[in-house]
This record gives structure tokens, C-alpha cells and sequence, in this order.
């Protein structure tokens, strides 16, 4: 995973750091890199104290673009952990909604070994109104295990540079999937509000909790390792973008 | 002239020397600047003069050129690649929880109107993309502190010729106390009109004459925001300070700025947030009195009263103009008659384009041809283009025939205002005064509205069509016109 995650950030990196055409004439197509640092954080649950990171970004132009995720949990006390990379293409076909397929490629950590899988994704992200960032996508793995994610967040403006961001997240798998402890039916939902202050736009430091629910036979198959199914974390962290 | 690299020649390499050469045909007040890049952000540009041949109908006894720009020591690259990643990147003047009492009305009738835009993924409160937060506003290159002086013996007229040479920025000018008489628009005469404030778009010019009484007065020129001034003083007691306006308060659009007059919907409101009357006081003139009759040789017996109805409002059709742009106006209508946000509700005279008159009456004819251009935009990827479709240099340009009547209809399908730019030809901007509408180079293109005009394809060649928002204009709101010999 940690491989996984240090390739993420690096390709992020350079496709960030690419230089847009200084010299481009008026009708040239333009080229963006923009690299999200949404969350990078250490939880506080007197438990395993995770780090989570979850970061995306994209490199291209406004209809035609390549798009970057990363998500996970190291927990500090084991070094035991979950993380995944994806890497899409994404075209706007809408106003507000751009859709995207591509590759997820998924490690887990435990005991000291990891295990991996692949997904191809076909997902939707955009935006709802009342302002709602949502994400849903569709996970078909090497087995062909099919899986569902829904995740929206919000900002609310406080002051003009507090922002209180909430954060919904869903998974929903259709088989079950022992090696990565996932049940059939409902997963996990993960709830979550963060208030960061935006120092400049681009850095913001922040503050918030973070409430994860593992479901069902999820949830038994946890308890089954002797995992815990709920955990509640104060986080603290920094969102940051380029 | 009035080239543009890529379009009409091929721009003038670092280090070489280009000759211009041309008649010169009209006279006024005009200005220059680079179309290379954000040249002209950078603060490549300057006022450009031309007296005329035959002695001046306008009579002043001092004359001031007054540039206003905006200046950032961002890269302006850096500028439009924020916009580009987060379209609010500068506004710090959003609707928050914070400031949710600052609104007039009850609370409730807030909440209901935040709920409204909030569920069309709009910002009423998103008047200029780039602001305060990173320019600090310019008076012939001098910030608020450095306070730009022009001196004058009382009495005396004096001409301003008012130039708009920002990137993105327009402007509310007035002169608390001192009225105001436009005589020029855009470089060419009009029938003389007193006014208060007048708002000027990105790159237009104004001139008018003022005959302050003895003492020393702010010229004050207030972003369109609210988000930052620029100011200089006109004095005749070189030494004396003068009292600078406070800025109002950041306007906020309305449901009829989206071209929407649904019932329940308040039009007729009073902007929101708007100004409140401690402030007018301090910074009104000292009466909004009748037009005083201002000595000019102008022909004002002009005045001519005839009125030509103005289009009438259009209903959106079906086509939305793609991905790139978020909303359409479900009715666009003229609103030469409206001073726009932010001014809505000013106790004072403010000027507007139905009060705009050529003195000498056209003497062409009705145009044989329509083109409609949608103004469209999608603040969320800041993608801004006409009828949905950003410019490319492969795009075919608009051809006009040499010599033909052309009716350009502009419909506003965004949020925001456009100033509107047509290179190498003045156009007949539609106010309903007939003959006598007024010739201008930049019309202002509110929300919603309605743009008539109509040009006489009278010089050939190819000629850039487009927002002189310097962003807007880099991320695609650019056509070419070309007149085919």
C-alpha cells in the first residue's frame, strides 16, 4: 500500500507541476493540473490512532481530463491499514457532471502482509443542487465482484474563510469478499463534518469528526476477526491544493 | 489596426519594432493596449488622444485624462489558473451564516432566498471574479494612498476623459457634490446629459464635463464590487484633503437577473444587501437636482424626442448550449433603461444607455441581416464562451458581406455582465432613440438583458468579437468577424 500511495503522490506530483503554456495564443486549447489534498489527517479514537489521506486530482482540459484518486487508513499502533488508487478518464457531459472510467487498484495491510485487487470503475461525480459534491461509482473487480460507492460533501461558508465541510460516504458490495473483510449488502457508511479555516484558499487547516459504521455481515465478518465495527475519531488535519 | 495576433497579423516578436500606419478618421478619446497574452493585464496599455481637425464642440478650459485599471502583482497565468481550479478563488464577500443578517428583510425571506440560489448552484453574490482581495485599483497608475491630483482654478470647466483600462474590473464614478455632464461615449460625441455616477464597463471611455466649485473633491471610482477604489481629487487648493466615500455595501444579483420574473419571486426588490442611506448621504451630491442647462456648443437642439421601440423580451428556446454553460435566461430583455446591480436603488442620477444620443442623426438604413450570439458561461470549470462554444483557431469566423446593414443580437444567458468588444467598427447600440442612437465600440451586456445593435460592415478585414474581461476573453468568450472584401 505504501507503494501504491507513494506512486499516487508522485504521478500526482508531475502531473501537477506541469507547466501550463505560458506562450499559448488566444484559441489554443489550455492544459490545468490540479492536485486536491481533501484529507490528511490523524485520527484521535484511543484506539489506533489512524492517518487517513484522501486525495484527487486531474491534469487536462476543460471537457477531457485525467483524473487521480487516492484513499486510505494506516493505523499507527500496527501498520496495519487500506488504501486505493484510481486512475480515470473523465469527460463533462453535463453543466454540473462529468463522467469517468477507469482503474482501481486496492491494498490491504494486515499482519504484516498485503493483499491485493484490481476494479475497472465507471463512475459520475458532479454536482447537486444546494451544492452538494457527490461522487457514486461502480466497482467491478478481477473476480468480478461488483461493488457501489456513494459520497457527497458540502461546504458551508461560516465566516468567509471557515468552511464547514460534511461528508457522506457509502459502500454497498454485492458478494461477499472475505480476503478484504467485505460483506454482501451494505458495507459501511461513514459520516463526517470538518471546519477548516482557510489560511490562504489554497491551505486550510482542520478540525473534525469522523464516524465510521461498519453494516451488516461487514460487520460480523469484523467482529468475526475481532475488529471493531464502530469508530468514532476526533481528526485533525490539512486540506490543501495546488 | 486595431490588430489582434492570431487574428489580423502575427503579433510583435520580443524585441522588434512594428510601424503603424493608418488615416486617422475620428477623433476622441480612446486607449491602447496589447492583445498578446495578459499583456494587458501587466499594464501594457495607455490613453489615446486624437484631437480633432475643426475646433472642439466641447469647450472646457482644463482637461484631465483619467485611466482606472487594476493592478495584481499575482501572474496573471496564475490568475486564470485559480479561476480555472475554483471559480470563487477570490470572492471573499459570499453569502456565510456570518453575514446571514446583514441582508434586509426578515430573516426567513433571507434563508428562502439563499435556499433559491443555493438549489441552481449559483452565487448571487458573485459580481467580479477577480477583486479587491488580490488588485489594488489604479488612477493614472496611482493606488488610493498616492490619491492621483488634478488641479483646477474654480469655475473653471474642466474635461475628464474617463478610460476603463482594466483586466476585469468595471466601476462606479461619481463625484460626491459635483455633477457630472457626459458629452463623449466610446470616443465619439453625444447630446449632453447630466448625471451623478455613471458605470463604466471595461473599456469603454467616457468623457464629461465638470465645473467643481472651489475646494478640493474626491474623484471616486468604486468597484463594481464594492470589493476595492480607486480615487484622486480635483482641487483648487493644491494641499487640502478631501473626504472619500465610503464603499457601499457588495450588491447581490436577483432572481430577474437570471431573466426569471416567476410569481412569488421579489423583482422589484430593492437589491438586497444594498446600499444603506447613512452611506448615500456621505457620499451623495449635494442634490439631485433637475439637469442644469450646461453651456455646451453641442447641438442640443437634437434632442431629438422620437422613440423606436426596443425589442421586445425573448423567451429562451430549447437549446441550453451544452456542458459549458450552466443556465439559460428563460426570458431576456433589454435593459438599456437600468443602471444594474449595485446601483439599483441609488438615490442619486446614475447614467444608462437610453440616455446615450449621437448628436448627428445616422443616416442608415434598417439592417437586412440578424446574428444571434448567446452569451454563455460555466463559472464551475470558469469556461466562458458564445452560444456554448469556447473559440478555437480553427473556428470559421462570422462573415459579414462589405457594406451590409447587420443586426447583432446579444442575449446574457450568465450571471454576470459582459462588456462586449467589436474591433475596427463602431456599432449603433439599440436605446430606442432611432437615428440617434449612440455609436459605441463596448456595450455593456447585463444579465438577462437583451443587446441590439447594428453595425454597417464598412471596413474589411478581420476583426476580434469579444468580452474585454481578460480572463473571460482567454477562456473562450472570442469570435472573429471578418467583412469579406
Amino acid at each position: 500500500m505504501k507503494l501504491g500511495a507513494i506512486g499516487a503522490f508522485l504521478l500526482t506530483g508531475l502531473i501537477a507541476q506541469a507547466p501550463s503554456d505560458a506562450s499559448a495564443e488566444l484559441g489554443d486549447t489550455m492544459f490545468y493540473g490540479y492536485l486536491l489534498f481533501e484529507q490528511l489527517e490523524v485520527g484521535v479514537n484511543g484506539a489506533d490512532n489512524p492517518i487517513a489521506w484522501d486525495v484527487m486530482g486531474w491534469y487536462g482540459a476543460d471537457y477531457d481530463r485525467i483524473w487521480i484518486r487516492s484513499e486510505g487508513v494506516l493505523a499507527t499502533d500496527s501498520g496495519s491499514g487500506e488504501g486505493e488508487a484510481q486512475l480515470l478518464y473523465s469527460r463533462l457531459v453535463l453543466p454540473f457532471w462529468e463522467v469517468q472510467i477507469g482503474a482501481r487498484a486496492d491494498l490491504r495491510l494486515a499482519d504484516g502482509s498485503g493483499t491485493g485487487r484490481g476494479h475497472l470503475v465507471l463512475g459520475l461525480t458532479g454536482m447537486t443542487p444546494y451544492g452538494f459534491e457527490v461522487e457514486g461509482s461502480t466497482f467491478v473487480s478481477q473476480h468480478a465482484d461488483i461493488a457501489f460507492r456513494l459520497r457527497s460533501t458540502q461546504d458551508i461558508y461560516v465566516t468567509q474563510r471557515l468552511i464547514a465541510q460534511s461528508l457522506f460516504e457509502m459502500n454497498v458490495a454485492v458478494q461477499e469478499v472475505e480476503a478484504f473483510d467485505v460483506g454482501a449488502g451494505v458495507n459501511d457508511i461513514q459520516v463526517g463534518l470538518r471546519l477548516r479555516y482557510e489560511i490562504i484558499r489554497k491551505v486550510a487547516p482542520y478540525l473534525g469528526i469522523s464516524w465510521r459504521q461498519k453494516i451488516g455481515s461487514t460487520a460480523d465478518l469484523a467482529r468475526g476477526a475481532g475488529e471493531r465495527t464502530s469508530d468514532v475519531s476526533g481528526v485533525v488535519g490539512l486540506r490543501v491544493w495546488m | 489596426m486595431d490588430g489582434v495576433p492570431g487574428v489580423s497579423f502575427d503579433g510583435i516578436p520580443a524585441g522588434q519594432t512594428y510601424v503603424y500606419r493608418f488615416p486617422v478618421r475620428q477623433n476622441g478619446t480612446y486607449w491602447y493596449h496589447s492583445h498578446s497574452g495578459f499583456q494587458e493585464q501587466t499594464g501594457v496599455f495607455g490613453p489615446l488622444i486624437i484631437e480633432p481637425k475643426e475646433p472642439d464642440p466641447i469647450l472646457s478650459e482644463r482637461e484631465y485624462t483619467i485611466v482606472i485599471s487594476d493592478w495584481t502583482f499575482e501572474n496573471p497565468h496564475t490568475i486564470l489558473a485559480n479561476l480555472k481550479k475554483y471559480g470563487g478563488y477570490y470572492n471573499f464577500q459570499r453569502r456565510t451564516l456570518a453575514n446571514m443578517g446583514d441582508e434586509s428583510g426578515s430573516l426567513w425571506a433571507t434563508v428562502q432566498d439563499r435556499l433559491r440560489w443555493s438549489a441552481m448552484g449559483m452565487d448571487a453574490a458573485d459580481i467580479s471574479d477577480v477583486t479587491g482581495q488580490t488588485y489594488t485599483y489604479l488612477m493614472n497608475g496611482l493606488a488610493p494612498a498616492d490619491d492621483w491630483t488634478g488641479a483646477f482654478d474654480g469655475g473653471q470647466r474642466i474635461r475628464l476623459r474617463i478610460i476603463n483600462a482594466s483586466a476585469a474590473t468595471y466601476f462606479d464614478v461619481r463625484i460626491p457634490g459635483v455633477p457630472m455632464t457626459v458629452v463623449q461615449a466610446d470616443g465619439q460625441n453625444v447630446i449632453p446629459v447630466e448625471t451623478d455616477e455613471l458605470r463604466i464597463a471595461i473599456a469603454e471611455t467616457y468623457d464629461v464635463i465638470v465645473q467643481p466649485p472651489d475646494g478640493a473633491h474626491c474623484l471616486f471610482a468604486e468597484a463594481v464590487d464594492r470589493s476595492g477604489h480607486a480615487r484622486g481629487t480635483l482641487t483648487s487648493q493644491p494641499g487640502r484633503a478631501t473626504v472619500v466615500p465610503a464603499r457601499r455595501k457588495r450588491p447581490l444579483l436577483q432572481m430577474s437577473d437570471m431573466g426569471m420574473a416567476m410569481a412569488g419571486v421579489q423583482m422589484d426588490d430593492p437589491d438586497k444587501g444594498g446600499m444603506n442611506m447613512e452611506g448615500m448621504n456621505m457620499g451623495g451630491p449635494s442634490s439631485a437636482s433637475k439637469p442644469s442647462s450646461m453651456p455646451s456648443s453641442m447641438p442640443s437642439s437634437m434632442a431629438d424626442s422620437r422613440t423606436c421601440a426596443l425589442l421586445p423580451p425573448e423567451k429562451h428556446g430549447p437549446e441550453t448550449h451544452g456542458a459549458g454553460n450552466t443556465m439559460v435566461a428563460a426570458e431576456a430583455r433589454p435593459r438599456v433603461d437600468e443602471a444594474g446591480v449595485g446601483l439599483r436603488d441609488a438615490t442619486w442620477r446614475v447614467l444608462t444607455y437610453d440616455q446615450l444620443r449621437r448628436p448627428e442623426p445616422s443616416a442608415e438604413i434598417e439592417p437586412t441581416r440578424e446574428i444571434e450570439l448567446h452569451l454563455t458561461g460555466n463559472m464551475e470549470r470558469y469556461m466562458w464562451s458564445f452560444d456554448g462554444v469556447e473559440y478555437d483557431n480553427e473556428m470559421p469566423p462570422i462573415a459579414l458581406k462589405n457594406g451590409e446593414r447587420v443586426r447583432f443580437k446579444l442575449i446574457n444567458d450568465t450571471m454576470m455582465a459582459h462588456p462586449i468588444h467589436l474591433h475596427g467598427m463602431f456599432f449603433e447600440l439599440d436605446v430606442g432613440a432611432c437615428e440617434h442612437n449612440p455609436l459605441k465600440h463596448t456595450v455593456n451586456v447585463k444579465p438577462a438583458e437583451l443587446v441590439s445593435f447594428t453595425v454597417t460592415a464598412a471596413e474589411v478585414g478581420r476583426w476580434a468579437f469579444h468580452c474585454h474581461i481578460l480572463y473571460h476573453m482567454e477562456a473562450g468568450m472570442f469570435r472573429v468577424v471578418e467583412v469579406l472584401a
